[in-house]
């Protein structure tokens, strides 16, 4: 999905802010969260990571910017209780208003009702300890230029937006993995090879742009869906 | 759960995180502490979160899972080249036998920085980090300001970061959009050579196995 989780490039974010000698937790809510995030994920409210990473993408938009990232998981382990049918949003804010909130305040979680009983059925079955599998070998050799999808897709999907409809060079063969674009929908694992593919910086910003520079590039692992090859004479 | 206690039991032997925390005391609960808290009472009262859940947390990600390992693991690397020569080609197998905790290892990448060549690590699409090896990650590098700029701009923003790259030298940026995870291995500081594993492992910061920062000499980072 062309979410706002997407930042890769970017523009008006400013300055990096580091804090010296941070706690990892800076309080206590936050790990809270963290213990929440895996209780629904144990519940069944998540069944892997990939659909974790899709309810965290799918929050409120400028709550996932403004919530900051144990929000931005509050969000997404709200979404997934409340559309496995674990909790209720009604019985929740209650318990806001119980604590001195106000269920007014924006809330990150936006739940889709239709999806609640499919959920929790498909939740029974344990994920695998790793997502790596066996699919022998892939299309794609070290040193095959390749060209990434144009695709713009409304699921989950881990080709970053400023990655699309761009020339690279395959680096590395990482061999099967679990395919997050389907896995995080429930629609199996379906494995594909995965692949570090390398870009340009002129190629990923523009050959005239201020960012490109000859010595820079950015490495991206990516799956063989996502790719196709390029015959030469394209550029 | 009591908040005193967790506070308590989380930060004994810190006194200036104490008082950090001490100072969250007395400050408005933000509408997410508030709504994390509400969603924590639901859970054990419907039997789906553990009352030790929270303190588990603290105590496997706040304790004992951190840079260390990753500094072990760089230092090791400073000193014994065969072992450099595993972690580079198969990091995943080289440090299986020191069976971090944490997770987020199953595949374990490290790209060694030289004189010529500087690597950095991000995700732009969410925060994927190696937590067994660097812990959970800072909050800046989960933050849209270096998710953003890092691939688009790294040597401004490592600029003003505090590390200045010369424009000859080379900047490759691991942007971690599957399950590999990436760590760097820092060039060893000068004037080093009679400081043992552990006093070297003690001079690696977390930021120089992201790759934000160099280790310039014995207690000092760029």
């Amino acid at each position: 999905m062309d979410g706002i989780h997407d930042l890769g490039g970017k523009h008006g974010f400013g300055k990096v802010e580091r804090q010296a000698d941070a706690p990892t937790f800076a309080a206590i809510w936050e790990a809270k969260v963290f213990a929440i995030m895996r209780a629904t994920g144990a519940a069944g409210g998540w069944k892997n990571s990939d659909q974790f990473r899709h309810f965290v993408e799918k929050i409120e938009p400028t709550a996932y910017l403004s919530h900051g990232y144990y929000g931005r998981w509050l969000g997404g382990a709200e979404t997934a209780l409340v559309e496995a049918g674990l909790i209720e949003t009604e019985q929740l804010n209650k318990r806001v208003e119980k604590l001195g909130g106000n269920r007014n305040d924006l809330i990150a979680a936006r739940p889709q009702p239709s999806r609640q009983t499919a959920n929790l059925q498909a939740s029974l079955a344990r994920p695998a300890k790793t997502a790596q599998r066996d699919v022998g070998e892939g299309l794609f050799s070290i040193g095959d230029t390749v060209l990434t999808s144009s695709e713009v897709k409304p699921g989950h999907t881990r080709l970053p937006a400023y990655a699309r409809n761009k020339f690279g060079e395959i680096v590395a063969l990482h061999g099967g993995w679990v395919y997050p674009d389907s896995n995080a929908h429930g629609f199996g694992e379906q494995p594909a090879q995965l692949y570090t593919v390398k870009f340009a910086s002129s190629e990923l910003w523009g050959e005239t742009s201020q960012y490109a520079e000859a010595n820079v590039s950015v490495f991206l692992d990516l799956f063989e869906p996502y790719l196709q090859t390029c015959p030469a004479t394209e550029r | 759960m009591n908040d005193d206690h967790e506070h308590h039991d989380h930060n004994h032997n810190d006194s200036r995180h104490h008082d950090h925390e001490h100072e969250h005391k007395h400050e408005e609960k933000s509408p997410q502490a508030i709504r994390a808290e509400a969603l924590e009472s639901l859970l054990i009262e419907k039997g789906l979160l553990s009352e030790h859940a929270v303190d588990d947390v603290i105590t496997n990600y706040a304790q004992r899972v951190g840079p260390m390992n990753g500094a072990l693991l760089v230092a090791r690397a400073w000193t014994d080249p065969e072992f450099k020569q595993r972690l580079l080609s198969n990091a995943t197998q080289a440090i299986a036998e020191y069976d971090f905790k944490g997770g987020q290892v199953d595949h374990l990448v490290v790209v060694e920085n030289t004189p010529e060549r500087h690597n950095a690590v991000v995700c732009t699409l969410c925060s994927c980090y190696p937590w067994a090896v660097l812990g959970l990650p800072p909050k800046w590098y989960k933050d849209p300001a270096y998710r953003s700029r890092i691939v688009r701009e790294p040597r401004t923003l490592l600029a003003e970061m505090g590390l200045s790259l010369d424009t000859n030298i080379e900047i490759r940026v691991w942007d971690s959009s599957a399950e590999v995870r990436y760590m760097v291995l820092p060039m060893r500081p000068e004037n080093t050579d009679n400081l043992t594993q552990d006093e070297l492992a003690a001079l690696v910061s977390r930021d120089s196995m992201i790759g934000v920062e160099v280790l310039c000499q014995a207690g000092q980072s760029s």
